[in-house]
């Protein structure tokens, strides 16, 4: 049976890559039992957007002196 | 005024030296998420601002090739982002990396879990809150800047390459030789090490007790 290390190695994978079946069904399975897991699994997703924090807040497009083309 | 008269007053000249003086403002405005971005791929605050430097210029000089497809700051991160991949390669040509070999096992990952894969007590993680708000929170990012100074080099440059640059890992392999297989394993190792020290680092601040 799948156990916290792994899966924590699955969550982080399946960032980066598609998981087998096998792997996806042991991970959800894993999952709904452990609720520190799903913290991990869930920091994990928030780290994978942290380039979200260098977007531009609204974009160029609001503003008044948007560029010229 | 009519439009003709005002075509009459203002010439094309001046239309482009109000154009650069808007540009040159939107970079300055920029400049400092650009060396935070920087640096966090360089790990070196004069090489980072250096790259930031020649990315302003490049992007003055490249103006006119701006299109407005995208945002002005999305193509201005463009042109960082290849600049940075261009200072990554000139650091690992000139010697500045250590080796990019994995270790057979990361002792501080390994503390983490009892010998039977469960979570060790003090390592279970806790909620952080919704992700929004977090994402919003200026004290969030000060940890998380500290963290990432704090990861071991090559964990670091693997994850900021995966995480804040957007290219996939097989990508990533073949930028700094690593195969496949090694990267996943240390974005594995540098997520969580990066998540257990946000949490220490974080939680501590927000909740003091």
């Amino acid at each position: 049976m799948l156990m916290c290390k792994d899966a924590t190695r699955l969550m982080s994978m399946k960032r980066d890559r598609p998981l087998t079946l096998r792997e996806r069904f042991s991970l959800r399975f894993h999952l709904t039992m452990c609720s520190a897991c799903r913290e991990c699994d869930r920091q994990f997703e928030l780290l994978h957007h942290a380039g979200r924090r260098f977007e531009p807040p609204t974009e160029d497009r609001t503003t008044d002196d948007a560029p010229r083309h | 005024m009519t439009t003709r008269d005002r075509g009459r007053h203002v010439n094309d000249s001046t239309e482009s030296l109000a154009d650069a003086t808007r540009y040159r403002r939107r970079l300055e405005a920029v400049r400092p998420r650009l060396v935070s971005f920087a640096l966090l791929h360089l790990r070196d605050k004069t090489q980072a601002e250096d790259t930031v430097q020649d990315t302003l210029v490049t992007a003055m000089e490249k103006s006119d090739a701006f299109s407005g497809r995208s945002g002005y700051e999305t193509w201005v991160f463009g042109i960082l982002k290849h600049k940075l991949l261009d200072a990554l390669r000139a650091q690992q040509q000139s010697g500045q990396w250590q080796p990019m070999e994995n270790e057979a096992s990361d002792e501080v990952v390994d503390r983490l879990f009892q010998r039977n894969g469960r979570w060790e007590q003090h390592a279970r993680p806790s909620a952080w809150g919704e992700p929004e708000a977090t994402f919003e929170n200026e004290a969030f990012w000060q940890v998380f800047d500290a963290c990432m100074i704090g990861l071991p080099d090559n964990l670091a440059r693997v994850f900021s390459l995966r995480e804040l640059m957007g290219l996939s890992t097989r990508d990533i392999c073949r930028e700094v030789g690593i195969r496949e297989s090694n990267c996943w394993v240390m974005l594995h190792r540098a997520r969580l090490r990066l998540r257990t020290c946000i949490e220490s680092g974080w939680l501590k601040e927000t909740h003091p007790c």
